[in-house]
């Protein structure tokens, strides 16, 4: 069984965003994430799906510290990353390490190759020579030593996110968090840079925590996925149980929405399930659970109460009423009886998740 | 040019390296003279201050009558005589040939400039660093609600405060104006960092454990760089029409030294017969800061991103 | 039963004055649009697609950019020639377009109907005399035909107050407002998310087959294109390098970018991630000489550098502009590609 090296634990980071009325000031929360489980296992990809609300570079963000989760855990290697309420180690800081979305905006335009390189490498090696550091991992990302004086201006939107590659690579980190790597780069360069992302995990032993809505590219990255809806995490299992047999209303409905070319691929989508309605806003989610007003399978119970993990097959969960049965049912207190209501959705949610991702490993 | 992905021998001789350097930081001249020059009228306001600054700084040495700038100086047999070939812009009601004092009221002049700006520049902008980069926080309330408080003085009555407290010259205004200037360079920084803060390489260097002093410097200010320098510019013509507005209404550089604006102001009387005591001085403060303005421009478009 | 040619765009070259010379972004595009149909135009960022319908529209920003040759036909008008004044009339109801980012395409300090009342006015000239209630009725139905819920809230709405699908939803309803004869969509589903963008680009498909408009969709997302378009041009560093309906050109990419960049995208069925196409976009001021995709082409030949390639007709409505399809194939002029 291999180690986790980043353990979440009901994960929930609200914002407020304003207070309405003048007098009672009632405070308006965005529930960002709101009760996320799942544990990364050192050397994997693990992948995480969904829309935008979804809370999923929340999650990254909060990993990364630059976020304080409102509540929940979040373990790496067994260490509390919030424990220290002076702020996160430095040995934290240099393990977990993060690539942005937008190469443009992660990398200061008004900085040379050579001084972005060189900065984690100061603070975290120091005893090192720097320029021959930096001309390592410039090489080590197949990048040519000239880039070294370059501004990121003059470099293409691949190079760019390959140089946050390199950036994130400069403190020598254990557990790297991708939050869409390639989503704003041209499909022609995607592959150098997954491939450049895949081939330095196998040499340097990292693990990944691949952030996208792209579920093509997830396909092929991630060996086990999780998708998440409103903060909350939907369905998880391994990559070709979750594309082959999604389980979960939201999954089939975001496989079945994927443009694809060609039909072999058109042949392996779900049948189609329309996508009604708009995305709700965070601000005002919908009770019970929060997908019920896009489902097209919605019950009365759905508009009520939210479900609960529930285990569907080895190492696959999914959180949805149509999978609630007596028998996985296992959010039963000592005595036997049934609890209800949120104590005991909480309740559930945490030992059945848990459960059913440590039988999973 | 279409480059390959290179995949590179991973050696390369700190020759190389040097030479890279230089040539990378010759393109970026390059490109910056570029930007700067495609309006003409930059240059035309970049070589103005240069024959100014040059004028200014060689002046006992390029100028006719150095005496009638720097002692006290009278002629009355060449009193209020008008332009010629050998007062060119004229003399005044005690003899003083106008052009050497105008040449050296430059010098008070961009003197001003200089010593405001160096004063108010560093101070200004380290506040409004940290306050926009503490946006929220109790340390940003603290400074701009200073910078508020300095904001709402009106300049001219500070400066006639300083002056009935301290006697008037070019020092205390220099120190007035400075102390009713600061504040615009903390406002502007303090929008431009606050902006920046948020920006996904702050994020990185906060991740990775930078300084405090780093973000500050080495990641924020850079990006604030061209309004501040663009605004530098700009101020140098207002600071020096701030500092002859002073000696004009009598706060600042005191007679006989020849501060542009007191020249002005003393030379008012004889207006519009001898139109030239005048008028010189004035169009030596409009050309300055005319020239300033440009240059100002030029620097904005400068450092402007490129586009294409 | 041959279609009216409703867009004829012959030989356009546009450049760019820079730092340190000329940009010859848009290098002989030749590109046509019937009545009814839609086209897909395929490239990756840079390679002009952009460039080339906003120089239909002549809403480039001119300097830096200039026309330097071509033609560009509108049911029998040349745009070129066109003053501006006249050129105003054909956008609206000749020609409409719907940008990438409808966030930006929106003024956030205007309510909706504060900018669909404008757009409507000038559609018609019957339209200049109606009431402000008219108007507001007149925006209405085309709030109604892309689906909005409670368009008479949302008139009323500002642009932030409504989410980014139904902000899209809005630039088509305006765009689609004027009843345009020919619809240009630049990335209409990029910002949106996947459930939204796959409901809003049936939408647009719906709409479009309803009123009998012709669409050019701008993608660089082949799935969108395979979906929503009869016919596909593939276009690489200002040049159209393929052209063939879209079945065809999916079944079959015979342009050796075309079949790289299809090998770029990850399937959903899995088998790894392509390495992609090694090199970079060529730079426009000194463009390769000969056929511009030639450094990174893997079936490189001595002529492909020397000169560039011409159309290649294959089965009448697949062109190709590759040497290696130029023994034995007719050489086409320009306008033989015909409507499937």
């Amino acid at each position: 069984m291999t180690d986790n090296i980043l353990t979440v634990s009901d994960l929930k980071k609200h914002f407020v965003i304003d207070h309405e009325g003048t007098v009672r000031r009632t405070p308006v929360t965005v529930k960002a994430v709101d009760g996320v489980y799942f544990t990364v296992k050192e050397g994997e990809t693990f992948g995480l799906v969904g829309e935008s609300g979804s809370g999923k570079s929340t999650v990254a963000y909060i990993a990364v510290g630059m976020y304080q989760p409102t509540s929940g855990t979040m373990y790496f290697r067994g260490e509390d990353l919030f424990g220290n309420p002076k702020g996160r180690s430095m040995t934290h800081k240099k393990e977990i390490q993060i690539v942005f979305q937008d190469p443009g905006s992660s990398l200061n335009p008004r900085s040379t190759i050579n001084s972005i390189l060189e900065l984690p490498l100061r603070i975290h090696q120091p005893e090192k020579e720097r320029t021959k550091e930096v001309l390592r991992i410039l090489n080590m990302v197949e990048l040519p030593p000239e880039y070294m004086h370059k501004y990121p201006r003059m470099l293409s939107g691949g190079e760019k996110q390959i140089v946050a590659v390199a950036r994130a690579l400069a403190t020598d980190p254990s557990l790297i968090i991708l939050d869409e790597p390639t989503s704003a780069l041209d499909v022609s360069v995607q592959g150098k840079v997954i491939n450049l992302l895949i081939r330095l995990q196998r040499e340097l032993n990292l693990s990944y925590l691949f952030i996208t809505h792209d579920l093509s590219l997830m396909r092929n990255v991630a060996s086990r996925v999780a998708i998440m809806y409103l903060g909350k995490i939907c369905e998880v299992a391994e990559a070709s149980e979750f594309f082959e047999n999604p389980q979960h209303p939201y999954t089939q409905m975001l496989l079945s929405s994927i443009p694809v070319i060609s039909d072999e691929e058109e042949a392996v989508k779900p049948k189609k399930v329309e996508s009604i309605g708009e995305i709700p806003s965070p601000v005002n989610l919908p009770t019970g659970c929060s997908f019920h007003t896009r489902c097209p399978y919605v019950m009365d119970i759905c508009k009520q109460v939210d479900p609960v993990m529930v285990e569907i097959g080895p190492g696959h969960i999914a959180r949805c009423h149509l999978f609630e049965q007596p028998g996985t049912d296992i959010g039963q207190n000592q005595s036997g009886e049934e609890q209800t209501g949120e104590e005991a959705n909480d309740l559930r949610s945490a030992e059945t998740a848990s459960a059913a991702l440590a039988k999973g490993d | 040019m279409a480059e390959q992905a290179v995949d590179l021998p991973g050696t390369i001789t700190d020759e190389e390296l040097k030479r890279l350097r230089r040539d990378s930081r010759r393109e970026n001249l390059g490109r910056a003279w570029y930007k700067f020059s495609r309006n003409p009228l930059s240059i035309v306001g970049a070589v103005t201050i240069l024959i100014i600054l040059l004028l200014a700084i060689f002046a006992p040495y390029v100028v006719p009558y150095p005496d009638h700038a720097t002692k006290p100086f009278t002629d009355f047999a060449n009193a209020s005589l008008p332009p010629s070939s050998e007062y060119y812009f004229g003399t005044d009601e005690i003899g003083r040939d106008v052009f050497s004092r105008t040449i050296y009221g430059f010098r008070f002049s961009i003197t001003m400039g200089l010593i405001v700006l160096t004063l108010v520049v560093p101070v200004g902008v380290f506040l409004g660093l940290v306050a926009g980069y503490y946006q929220g926080s109790r340390v940003d309330t603290f400074i701009m609600r200073i910078t508020d408080i300095f904001l709402a003085v009106p300049p001219l009555i500070l400066a006639l405060a300083i002056a009935s407290v301290l006697e008037p010259n070019l020092t205390h205004s220099m120190l007035a104006v400075s102390l009713m200037w600061w504040p615009w360079y903390t406002r502007l920084v303090y929008g431009l960092a606050s902006a920046q803060r948020n920006e996904f390489y702050v994020s990185s260097a906060e991740i990775t454990g930078a300084s405090t002093s780093h973000i500050l410097f080495r990641e924020i200010l850079p990006n604030t760089l061209s309004p501040i320098f663009t605004k530098m510019s700009l101020d140098m013509g207002w600071v020096i029409i701030i500092g002859a507005s002073l000696s004009f209404v009598g706060l600042g550089v005191q007679p006989p030294k020849p501060g542009l604006g007191t020249m002005v102001a003393s030379g008012a009387k004889f207006l519009p017969d001898q139109w030239w005591i005048s008028l010189f001085p004035a169009l030596a403060i409009v050309v300055l800061v005319l020239g300033f303005n440009l240059l100002g421009d030029g620097l904005r478009d400068m450092f402007a991103a490129e586009e294409v | 039963m041959p279609s009216e040619l409703l867009l004829d765009i012959k030989e356009l070259r546009v450049e760019f004055k820079v730092y340190g010379g000329i940009l010859k972004v848009v290098d002989g595009v030749n590109f046509k649009v019937y009545q009814g149909e839609k086209v897909g135009l395929v490239g990756e960022t840079g390679c002009g697609k952009t460039t080339t319908m906003k120089a239909v529209l002549r809403i480039l920003p001119m300097p830096p950019a200039r026309i330097t040759t071509g033609e560009i036909i509108f049911k029998d008008q040349d745009l070129m020639a066109l003053k501006d004044k006249e050129l105003r009339k054909v956008r609206g109801s000749g020609i409409s377009m719907i940008f990438q980012d409808p966030t930006a395409a929106l003024n956030p300090v205007f309510t909706i109907s504060q900018q669909m009342e404008p757009i409507i006015q000038n559609a018609a000239p019957e339209n200049k005399n109606l009431s402000k209630g008219e108007l507001r009725d007149k925006a209405l139905i085309p709030l109604k035909e892309v689906a909005l819920a409670d368009p008479e809230r949302l008139l009323d709405s500002y642009p932030i107050q409504l989410s980014g699908g139904m902000r899209q939803r809005v630039c088509i309803a305006m765009a689609l407002s004027t009843d345009p004869e020919l619809l240009i969509a630049d990335e209409p589903g990029t910002s949106l998310d996947v459930t939204i963008q796959d409901q809003v680009l049936r939408l647009l498909r719906d709409l479009v087959n309803r009123k009998g408009s012709s669409v050019i969709l701008i993608t660089h997302t082949l799935g969108i294109v395979r979906e929503m378009t009869d016919r596909v041009y593939v276009m690489y560093a200002g040049n159209m390098v393929e052209v063939a309906p879209t079945r065809k050109l999916f079944a079959e990419p015979l342009h050796p970018y075309t079949k790289g960049l299809m090998d770029a995208v990850p399937k959903l069925t899995g088998g790894g991630i392509a390495t992609g196409i090694p090199g970079r976009i060529p730079s426009y001021r000194e463009p390769p000489s000969g056929c511009r995709f030639h450094p990174r082409c893997s079936h490189v030949m001595d002529i492909c550098r020397r000169e560039k390639p011409p159309g290649y007709l294959i089965d009448e409505d697949h062109e190709v502009a590759c040497f290696l399809y130029g023994q034995n194939v007719d050489e086409t002029e320009p306008q033989a590609t015909t409507v499937p």
